[in-house]
């Protein structure tokens, strides 16, 4: 029994390298269970909001459809084009994968339970979700088909719009919480729900996760996919087991996305109770359940957009990106600086 | 000042919002969904489905080989060919419907004069084989022997309005 606590304590020192190996798997194999649900969430809650039920065959409640999907994509065979470069057209669907995988490297889930803490962990995130559009645009180009290229030069030039807003309205938030360092902007938002983020940085909020929408392709700025205009867009060749990763890379993005709104704008792991009477009331709650619960509404908002709102225009995405949303992000974050620079009470004191 | 109006309701998207409220409470409407195995949408007595030829009580085929429905079918779905019987009788040899033709307008049931070929409420069926589809006289007197009583039934319902 001594033996294997011994063991158990000297784990993380004894084997560097194999413990954070372990913990990458902690946080990967939820991640995927957590996507594989999110699309049975989507296709339920969106099927409930056009009045009909939704998958409910497989299992109870139709609950192994993801399942179900998933062995039917694995045993699918992966069709590769004619003329199309071999080697990219694989490599494309794990370039739009990894980045939304490596990116939770930083997010705390809790005060103090984090992969790396690093201090410039906002600007890895930013670079890598950048890094997430060469997917879909190598996959674009390698595919040798029109369609597909088609939605790839849509999405590049999509992505690099909004890119700009997003990295506006995360600048706002760095100039608030005075911090790149994700568990410090969290915990320059302590003090309850009026303190979090996203009322002093309301526009940036708004604009940050519209942003983000835009940036994983999703409705209502799904141009790059557009089913009704280039079929499907930069995945048009993609079947079976490639075209499954970039299913995961599309939806472990919403969720990445989702999970850094939270952080930044909605207090991360911090209870909205902070500071009121209802404090003690939920003292048992761990910080990681409310975080959990706050990925959930925005998880639940990407579904109501899509169940929501037609397909913006090509010229309204632009025109919304170039002249709505760097000017409303520019001028707060002007705002936002004075606010901090004359210490405006509440939340800058 | 309306450019203006417009700038406010744009910037607090207050129309997504309106839109997005009517999304929400279709959320938690009652579904119209029927799960098709398990539940089944009413008939009317008046559904056309697959066809049947009826009999007599006294078990006589009821169909006389007018041939009125093959004159009427719009589709030329219908394929009779007559001679008399042994005991001077006149009867198909050969009735045949085409369901691959078929459109199931009924025609044929309302030109019936002596209500033999009938359509019954019959809808789920499959064909393995492309001549399995068309119903030959064995078939479709088959049928109807098997659903005689619904048949029959659903006749009286609506003889008022025949």
């Amino acid at each position: 029994m001594d033996a294997i606590s011994n063991f158990l304590a000297s784990f993380p020192s004894e084997f560097p390298v194999l413990w954070i190996l372990v913990r990458i798997v902690v946080i990967v194999l939820p991640l995927m269970l957590a996507v594989a649900y999110f699309t049975y969430a989507e296709r339920k809650i969106i099927g409930y909001m056009q009045v009909r039920l939704g998958p409910n065959r497989v299992g109870p409640k139709g609950w192994l459809q993801p399942i179900a999907d998933a062995v039917k994509l694995m045993f699918k065979e992966i069709v590769i084009p004619t003329g199309a470069n071999k080697f990219l057209f694989v490599l494309a669907p794990m370039l739009a994968l990894g980045p939304a995988l490596a990116a939770w490297a930083v997010l705390p889930f809790d005060d103090g339970l984090v992969l790396t803490d690093i201090d410039a962990g906002l600007l890895y995130i930013l670079a890598l979700t950048s890094v997430a559009v060469y997917g879909v645009i190598i996959a674009g180009w390698t595919s040798n088909s029109k369609y597909a290229f088609l939605g790839a030069i849509r999405s590049a030039a999509q992505i690099v719009s909004y890119e700009i807003a997003m990295g506006f309205a995360l600048v706002g938030v760095l100039v608030a919480a005075g911090s790149l360092n994700l568990s410090q902007i969290v915990h320059a938002q302590e003090g309850g729900i009026l303190h979090w983020f996203w009322l002093p940085l309301l526009p940036l909020f708004v604009i940050y996760f519209v942003s983000g929408v835009a940036e994983t392709n999703r409705a209502p700025f799904d141009v790059a996919e557009g089913e009704s205009e280039i079929v499907a867009g930069f995945h048009v060749e993609y079947s079976g087991m490639t075209f499954a990763v970039f299913f995961l890379a599309e939806y472990a993005n919403m969720i990445l996305v989702s999970a850094l709104t939270a952080l930044m704008f909605l207090g991360g792991w911090l209870s909205p109770f902070q500071g009121t009477f209802m404090e003690s009331w939920f003292d048992w709650v761990p910080g990681i359940v409310w975080f959990f619960l706050k990925i959930l509404i925005f998880g639940f908002l990407f579904l109501w957009f899509r169940a929501t709102f037609p397909r913006y225009r090509y010229d309204q995405i632009m025109r919304l990106g170039w002249k709505v949303f760097i000017p409303i992000t520019i001028v707060w974050i002007l705002v936002v600086a004075v606010a901090v620079v004359y210490k405006f009470p509440i939340w800058f004191d | 000042m309306n450019t203006l109006v417009n700038y406010v309701r744009s910037l607090f998207l207050l129309e997504l919002f309106r839109g997005m409220g009517v999304t929400g409470r279709y959320l938690f409407r009652s579904k119209f969904t029927l799960e098709y195995p398990e539940e089944r949408a009413p008939q009317s007595p008046r559904f056309r489905g697959l066809h049947a030829q009826r009999r007599y009580p006294n078990g006589e085929e009821r169909c006389i080989a007018c041939k009125l429905c093959e004159a009427t079918c719009p589709a030329l779905a219908i394929t009779i060919e007559a001679a008399p019987r042994e005991d001077g009788q006149r009867r198909t040899t050969r009735y045949d419907i085409d369901l691959f033709k078929c459109i199931f307008c009924g025609f044929c049931e309302e030109s019936c004069p002596v209500d033999a070929i009938v359509e019954s409420r019959i809808y789920e069926y499959h064909f393995e084989n492309r001549e399995d589809a068309v119903m030959t006289k064995n078939k479709l007197l088959a049928l109807g022997d098997r659903y005689e009583r619904q048949l029959a039934a659903d006749r009286a319902a609506q003889a008022a309005y025949r």
